[in-house]
């Protein structure tokens, strides 16, 4: 479980997040959704100990990450945030093996050795574990990032826009994978994502943010409604079925 | 395949150290060193240090250009360029004009201080602006370079002290000589220990999101590869002077051919830069024989015109 207590961020003298009171719990896709500068990448650092809160406390299974330490810390959770410019000259094989340092600090070993294999597998990456990261599409470097991740095993997996930079089928294999890393491996992942409609269909939670705040908290079924969604995001929005499945149409 | 070129690449450097040995202004053949104790001692007191000296100070300018390349995230860096040396040579000349009957030890300290602080600020400017421009960062550095070599300049010739300073600062190996060199020794520590952090400075070049969620202590490696350039820095100027480009073109081919994973490419990057450093000086000490032409001179030469190929290449031009 991860409980957001009383979380308060500001910049100068602008708040990017105000008394934030959440609780995620275990198990399932959490897909946190909102508007440009609702404070969501920032609560997701804050949660992942990359940026520190002014106030307020974060516990993920009661541990609190502020004060726990970071290499305990990064055998329960791990985060992935968008890629920046550069670019490393590392194998695919080679990044994904940094999945595992929390344990082995370096030293791979034969049960290191399989979850890699495991993890490029999962990911479909296996016929390019010898290519260079600065070889490889957009796609296929943010799939070989969420590789290293799985490869990091742990209990939460949270990802900042895992979508950017795929297109439609590859954002579809990875909503899929992460799916399936939650039924199957028993994972909580918690999600930043822009396009509500993958947010409706894949998770099991959504928390809605605007201005700092969250604002609801919900089922895709109690979110998924024209007046809520209007609401977050000020602009119209209608709720359609198609399939079974919500889908917002607001084009 | 690999281990092949690598065996190829040790004979080479040890090649081209045992034609460093038996060139120079006094003719000595191995045959002499066996009979001859007073060759002998010309050679254990100044053409073995010199060898030394060159390898050393080679490999760890090389190793302290790729740390400072993998703690900016930026490939255009190295520390002659954006401030570390020239800040060393400001600290060299505080003591100069201070503290002149200083022990060359305390110099280095002094030096290395200095250096210390001239990186930092460096990294604090450009951690600033990181994420506008690639470019902007060396070129931030290159200013910040100048304008703390424009400092040392005016109080060096307000002390006048240029001329004395210039000798400091040339990248030269002719003064290597037994008894003033020895503390190369510690360079050569301290790109061993940079060896054995390797996988903590190839972490720390995948950014600091990256090294904190895999529970890397990102303050501490930041400070341990700022105080193995600032050591590096201080040491190499006081001993040899300044070596320009190495940090810059060593670093940059071994990733080309051999990528970033610092852990497999250290060895290659401590040969080549020891290997460049040693073909420079054979250059320089044969081309207008008897007479020398200082490292730094064929080092800049050579150095810029690889540096203009690797800025041509497509790859790197983003």
């Amino acid at each position: 479980m991860i409980e957001i207590d009383n979380i308060s961020k500001q910049y100068q003298t602008t708040f990017v997040l105000k008394n934030v009171n959440a609780t995620i719990t275990k198990g399932g896709i959490t897909s946190i959704i909102g508007p440009n500068g609702a404070g969501k990448s920032t609560l997701l650092s804050i949660i992942s100990r990359l940026l520190i809160a002014d106030e307020g406390v974060v516990r993920v299974n009661n541990l609190d990450v502020a004060t726990t330490p970071s290499d305990k810390l990064a055998t329960y959770l791990s985060v992935l945030r968008q890629e920046n410019r550069y670019t490393s000259r590392l194998t695919v094989q080679e990044l994904v093996g940094f999945g595992r340092y929390p344990y082995t600090k370096g030293r791979l070993n034969s049960d290191d050795h399989r979850r890699i294999a495991e993890a490029l597998d999962y990911l479909n990456l296996t016929e390019f574990k010898d290519r260079f990261l600065d070889e490889l599409s957009g796609g296929q470097r943010q799939r070989a990032y969420v590789a290293m991740i799985l490869c990091q095993d742990t209990e939460y997996v949270l990802l900042d826009e895992p979508l950017n930079n795929l297109d439609m089928k590859h954002s579809v294999s990875m909503m899929k994978q992460l799916r399936k890393a939650a039924d199957e491996l028993g994972k909580t992942v918690v999600l930043v994502i822009h396009d509500i409609n993958f947010a409706s269909v894949y998770s099991d939670t959504i928390l809605a943010m605007k201005k700092g705040e969250v604002v609801y908290q919900g089922t895709p079924d109690d979110i998924m409604r024209s007046s809520i969604l209007e609401d977050i995001f000020d602009t119209p929005i209608k709720i359609e079925q198609v399939c079974g499945q919500n889908i917002a149409v607001y084009y | 395949m690999k281990s092949l070129y690598f065996i190829a690449a040790i004979l080479t450097v040890i090649g081209l150290a045992v034609i460093s040995l038996f060139i120079g202004a006094g003719h000595i053949t191995p045959a002499d060193l066996y009979s001859n104790e007073n060759i002998r001692d010309i050679f254990f007191a100044s053409r073995v240090p010199r060898t030394v000296a060159l390898l050393f100070a080679g490999s760890a300018m090389s190793v302290s250009g790729l740390i400072m390349q993998l703690l900016t995230q930026n490939r255009f860096v190295e520390p002659t360029l954006v401030g570390t040396t020239q800040s060393a040579s400001l600290g060299l000349l505080v003591m100069m004009v201070f503290a002149p009957a200083a022990s060359i030890m305390s110099k280095m300290v002094v030096a290395s201080l200095f250096a210390m602080a001239g990186t930092l600020l460096f990294m604090l400017i450009s951690r600033k602006i990181v994420l506008k421009s690639t470019l902007m960062v060396p070129l931030i550095g290159i200013m910040l370079g100048a304008v703390i070599s424009a400092i040392t300049t005016f109080f060096a010739m307000y002390f006048d002290l240029l001329q004395s300073l210039g000798g400091w600062e040339s990248g030269d190996f002719s003064g290597i000589l037994r008894g003033r060199y020895e503390l190369l020794w510690l360079v050569g520590g301290l790109t061993l220990l940079a060896c054995f952090c390797a996988d903590q400075f190839t972490i720390a070049g995948l950014g600091r999101d990256f090294s904190i969620n895999i529970g890397l202590n990102y303050r501490r490696v930041m400070l341990l590869g700022l105080t193995v350039i600032a050591l590096i820095g201080g040491i190499v100027v006081v001993v040899v002077g300044v070596l320009p480009f190495l940090g810059l073109i060593v670093p940059n081919i071994v990733s080309l051919l051999f990528g970033d994973n610092i852990r497999k490419t250290m060895p290659w990057i401590c040969l080549f830069g020891g290997g460049l450093v040693l073909l420079c000086d054979i250059i320089g000490r044969t081309i207008r024989y008897p007479f020398e032409i200082p490292v730094s001179v064929i080092l800049g030469v050579v150095g810029a015109v690889l540096f203009l190929i690797l800025l041509n290449r497509k790859r790197y031009a983003n």
